[in-house]
């Protein structure tokens, strides 16, 4: 195992009660990259993105085989605090989903949990994960009116600053611009390409304009298994597999 | 012709409502309400069944609230469906349809001689915590299970444990809805006269401790009707009493208001 391998997913299947959704993935996912996985839908991209830190264990009926590696641990060891584990690896939804409470509160709710009370760190903490997230200038002067009253666009870089404000290692990106427009989108994308020098990033593109644009390696996902994975240039000018290859030319899907 | 229902409905209630004010009002006073009834409440005022309605519904929301409030998260976020809360959710069907009558008697027996309470306002209020317990868990329930799984999945992913996703996501937002679900119950606990003629009593002392016996103003409304006491002061606690409770859910309707339009 190579050190800057920051993931490694080891024959990892996955299922919901009998329906399978990941088959005998393998991958590993290098330290400071940004990493996309595109493929069609119910391709098993969510459910890998949510095995990643094991919020699928809150679904009923679902079990795992093969195992998965940060930094070397096995996250499904049962030693493995689950809250630590979330901690570290950040997630991003595909809806942005504000908590019904103030801009301020929604950034510093997970700090709270881990027992950050210090007023001071906490305004700090805003500050810092909104300017990271380029929602700082937006916002700066009502922190106390309610995260619902913010657009799409900035209910996603809120959703996004909610998760830095913990500082993370890795950030799970589930389609993080699917509801937004083009200039949310682009100014997500440029908040992803500065972020990864201190983060590892894992996205589910928009698109697969969205994976190119930004991703350093990317996977193909197709019928829950990893088709084929690789540098973005090198898989989307010659890819090696049939099915990549009509994916990205739109022959399907 | 389906306004006919709601028109009837309205007639019956508006006609209850105002036969009772009708009679009642007049004999309402500052006095009415500030003096203790005098010879079986042929004369004085009503402070005392005020004052016993007032307690006895405190020690039963005291009472009721944590439990039901409780029981309904752990049913919601805790189980998962199965043979547990299935048994539980039939046990609590069942003290929903229990006619109110029989908690009075199970108070009597239990509360009251068993434990050796007396006829009291700790006996009264347990009973009728005990009778409104199922509806503070249903409704809770109901609020519980009108939260969004994504607001949870969010406070998993935040590093949330399931007790603080408890207390800071879920109960905040579903707080409305279980309140009104504890309005019922105060609503409730105000007129119920069965459970609490047989465990609370029906003295017109003004009580000084938990274990005085009391009369809430509707065994008062009861007992001056039936006995033939002075159906006058009988029509003054019943417009007392619908006064009382149409004060409580307007405050109540203010206050959750004020609540969910702060969370906006």
């Amino acid at each position: 195992m190579s050190p800057q391998n920051k993931i490694i997913v080891w024959e990892f299947s996955f299922y919901y009660d009998s329906h399978q959704a990941l088959k005998m993935v393998n991958l590993s996912i290098r330290a400071n990259e940004i990493f996309a996985i595109f493929g069609p839908a119910r391709s098993g991209k969510t459910t890998l993105l949510k095995s990643l830190n094991r919020l699928t264990d809150l679904v009923y009926g679902s079990s795992h085989t093969g195992t998965i590696l940060l930094d070397g641990d096995d996250i499904y060891d049962p030693k493995q605090s689950l809250t630590q584990l979330r901690r570290r690896v950040g997630i991003v939804f595909d809806l942005p989903i504000p908590l019904p409470m103030s801009i301020y509160d929604n950034v510093v709710y997970g700090p709270r949990l881990r027992g950050t009370t210090q007023k001071g760190l906490l305004d700090e903490t805003v500050e810092k994960s909104l300017r990271s997230a380029v929602l700082w200038e937006e916002v700066k002067d009502r922190l106390q009116t309610s995260a619902l009253r913010l657009s799409g666009g900035q209910q996603q870089r809120l959703c996004i600053a909610r998760i830095l404000a913990l500082e993370p290692e890795v950030l799970l990106l589930d389609e993080p611009c699917s509801g937004l427009d083009p200039i949310s989108t682009t100014s997500i994308e440029e908040t992803l390409t500065r972020l990864k020098k201190e983060y590892t990033i894992i996205l589910v593109p928009h698109n697969i304009q969205q994976a190119s644009r930004v991703a350093d390696r990317c996977g193909f996902f197709l019928n829950s298994e990893l088709i084929e994975e690789g540098p973005t240039y090198q898989l989307f000018t010659s890819p090696k597999d049939q099915r990549t290859e009509d994916y990205i030319t739109g022959r399907f899907g | 012709m389906i306004w006919m229902a709601a028109l009837s409905t309205m007639t019956v209630m508006a006609l209850i409502i105002i036969q009772v004010l009708s009679e009642g009002l007049p004999v309402l006073s500052l006095r009415f309400f500030l003096e203790s009834p005098r010879s079986m409440g042929r004369e004085g005022g009503i402070l005392s069944p005020i004052i016993g309605t007032i307690a006895l519904t405190i020690v039963a929301i005291i009472v009721a609230t944590p439990l039901g409030v409780g029981t309904a998260i752990f049913l919601g976020e805790y189980t998962r469906e199965g043979k547990v809360s299935r048994v539980i959710r039939f046990g609590i069907g069942c003290l929903a349809g229990v006619p109110s009558i029989i908690f009075g008697l199970f108070g009597f027996v239990f509360f009251v001689i068993y434990l050796n309470m007396g006829w009291s306002i700790l006996s009264g209020g347990l009973a009728l915590a005990a009778m409104i317990l199922p509806t503070i868990i249903c409704t809770a329930e109901e609020a519980l299970r009108a939260i969004p799984y994504a607001l949870r999945e969010v406070s998993y992913s935040l590093g949330g444990t399931r007790w603080q996703t408890v207390t800071r996501t879920i109960l905040p937002n579903a707080m409305p809805g279980i309140f009104t679900g504890i309005i019922l119950g105060v609503c409730r606990s105000i007129e119920e006269t069965a459970v609490v003629i047989l465990t609370a009593g029906s003295s017109l002392i003004i009580p000084t401790s938990l274990f005085s016996p009391v009369r809430t103003m509707s065994v008062h409304f009861y007992i001056l009707a039936r006995e033939g006491i002075s159906m006058e002061m009988a029509y003054g606690t019943g417009a007392a009493l619908i006064l009382l409770v149409l004060l409580v859910n307007i405050k109540a309707n203010f206050l959750l208001n004020r609540y969910v339009r702060k969370k906006r």
